[in-house]
């Protein structure tokens, strides 16, 4: 067993021991928090798909966060009034298809986002995708019909076929099962021909080209899987907080979902769950303390980007090995 | 005479008022080794860019087995069978030498958008690509990362990526270039077998190499073909000898 195996054991099983436990003290609170911990690693899971493999800095992710959290909503608030949605199909709130739901939309979304965004690079390709994302930010505020300004509330959280969503231990449940696949769909995804080509793409476009793979086409499909795992995070954030909020959507989500994978470690497969600790936690002691802990959070961000590129993953694994 | 395997007719390219490439038109033959020299600045380089469809050419046509493949970008030509190296080693620096090939192995296998096996357990990836490391004398360095390798490795491993196609014709910037004595002797070695796999289109400032190995020889000069014969006839060029060779020829 490698450092980095153990590594990303010891911090499944933390993940997975707190909340179980605290739910037998019956601190529902601390499941909630690691709920909000495997959700958002969740959503960057999809971001360091495209980023830590691809190289693509998308400061639009926000977009697919949001979609995934609107989908959720809007399925839940035509169920809940018994109001049929297009072509008269019935709502549903079943999570499943719900999730499904957010993962084709985000795929759908992403493409043709993703074909224009990746015509450029660098710092353009920065600032189209967060382009993109505001504009469906501003479209979800300027639309009274799902809420605008105010958001959409989810009166009662989505179900699950056989569990209780509404318990806070088995709606963790699920959130940390999405996890764990999610980093299989990385592992996968960074072991295979196609994450080869990806990595390559990020090292050296083209030498890509010259052995005659395209790196356009790998990028595009790397950016639509990346944003449907983030959407399918954002479904279940918006049924974490049972409100999908336009904040969901907005450009600070996309900087939180950066950070987020620059404290853990770029492109590391545990970088995003390393990262979601430490920022949740960070979140709710500094919190507690002070309404400034962003202040810190700079601080520490600061000195993992100036000591410690790795992230904390790079700390606890050592540094990233490539076959 | 047989089909010339790449045939480029009147290719032009400016920079501005710079015409870098002016009128160019040359074949490779099957078989051959067709060696473009020619002083710094000639447009060596820019014309090799153009016909593996990393730069775009202002006219002129490149035909490639019968094919027209100006409108093919450059990943198309490579699938094609056209296989560059690069005159600065081009590579992706965090991978090792093996996974540099493997690459090569799986473009010329077809689908990159295969999501599942891994890689390093696929055989049929590594076995080939450790047979064409053997081939450049690079095997015992299979593990390193392409960014630690010395110079003359880096070169080897273009050549071993470049042999990993399988191409139809080789273009070749400058492969001996910082090489040393002795890497350059064993490299010519190298190409003068490997004019049986395909012909090689070769850009080389290694005089000793370029005449050792050329079948036919392209003198590029501001842009413009001045000549182009066997190696003995552009040994006695009396324009090739004052634009170029110089009297050290």
């Amino acid at each position: 067993m490698t450092r980095e195996t153990f590594a990303n054991a010891l911090l499944a099983l933390l993940l997975l021991a707190v909340p179980i436990a605290a739910s037998y003290m019956g601190e529902p609170f601390y499941v909630t928090l690691a709920t909000r911990i495997a959700v958002l690693a969740l959503a960057a899971v999809g971001l360091n798909i495209a980023l830590g493999l691809g190289g693509l800095v998308s400061f639009g992710h926000a977009a697919f966060f949001g979609l995934g959290g609107y989908a959720a909503g809007v399925l839940a608030t035509h169920a809940f009034n018994a109001e049929p949605l297009l072509f008269g199909i019935a709502s549903t709130t079943s999570m499943p298809v719900i999730w499904l739901v957010a993962i084709v939309v985000c795929g759908l979304v992403a493409l043709p986002i993703g074909a224009v965004s990746l015509r450029t690079a660098g710092v353009y390709f920065i600032m189209i995708t967060l382009a993109f994302a505001q504009m469906i930010y501003y479209f979800a505020v300027s639309w009274p019909a799902y809420g605008g300004e105010d958001g959409l509330s989810i009166y009662v959280r989505n179900t699950f076929p056989g569990l209780n969503t509404a318990q806070p231990l088995p709606f963790f449940l699920i959130c940390y099962v999405l996890l764990l696949l999610g980093l299989l769909l990385f592992r996968f995804l960074r072991d295979s021909r196609f994450g080869a080509a990806l990595q390559a793409a990020r090292q050296n476009a083209t030498r890509l080209a010259a052995v005659g793979i395209p790196p356009f086409k790998i990028r595009l499909v790397a950016f639509a899987i990346s944003a449907m795992v983030t959407g399918l995070a954002g479904a279940l954030f918006a049924d974490l907080n049972r409100f999908a909020s336009p904040s969901m959507l907005s450009w600070h989500m996309s900087g939180e979902l950066i950070v987020l994978i620059v404290l853990g470690g770029i492109g590391r497969q545990f970088g995003p769950v390393a990262g979601a600790m430490l920022f949740v936690l960070l979140e709710y002691v500094l919190g507690g303390i002070t309404e400034r802990w962003q202040f810190f959070l700079g601080l520490i961000l600061l000195g993992v980007v100036l000591f410690a590129r790795g992230g904390l993953i790079g700390l606890l694994a050592g540094r990233a090995r490539h076959g | 005479m047989a089909d010339p395997v790449l045939e480029i007719r009147d290719l032009r390219k400016s920079f501005g008022a710079l015409k870098a490439t002016d009128g160019v038109s040359l074949t490779l033959l099957p078989g051959e080794i067709h060696a473009l020299i020619g002083p710094n600045g000639a447009g060596k380089s820019t014309l090799i860019h153009q016909i593996s469809g990393a730069l775009k050419p202002d006219g002129g046509t490149i035909r490639f087995l019968g094919q027209d493949i100006g409108g093919l970008g450059m990943a198309a030509r490579a699938r094609l069978g056209l296989a560059r190296s690069f005159q600065t080693s081009s590579l992706a620096q965090e991978f090792s030498a093996l996974r540099n090939v493997m690459l090569a192995v799986q473009a010329k296998q077809g689908s990159s958008l295969r999501f599942f096996r891994p890689v390093m357990r696929d055989k049929s990836l590594t076995e080939p690509a450790m047979a064409m490391l053997e081939r450049v004398g690079l095997a015992a360095r299979a593990q390193v990362p392409a960014a630690e390798l010395s110079h003359g490795e880096r070169r080897q491993l273009e050549i071993a990526i470049a042999l990993a196609l399988g191409p139809k014709a080789f273009l070749l910037d400058e492969p001996m270039a910082g090489m040393g004595p002795e890497g350059s002797k064993s490299l010519t070695r190298f190409l003068d077998d490997l004019r049986r796999e395909a012909p090689i289109l070769l850009v080389e400032h290694d005089m000793d190499a370029v005449f050792a190995l050329a079948d036919r020889i392209s003198v590029l000069v501001y842009g413009r073909i001045i000549a182009t014969g066997k190696v003995d006839e552009i040994r006695n060029d009396p324009e090739v000898r004052r634009a170029y060779l110089g009297d050290a020829a």
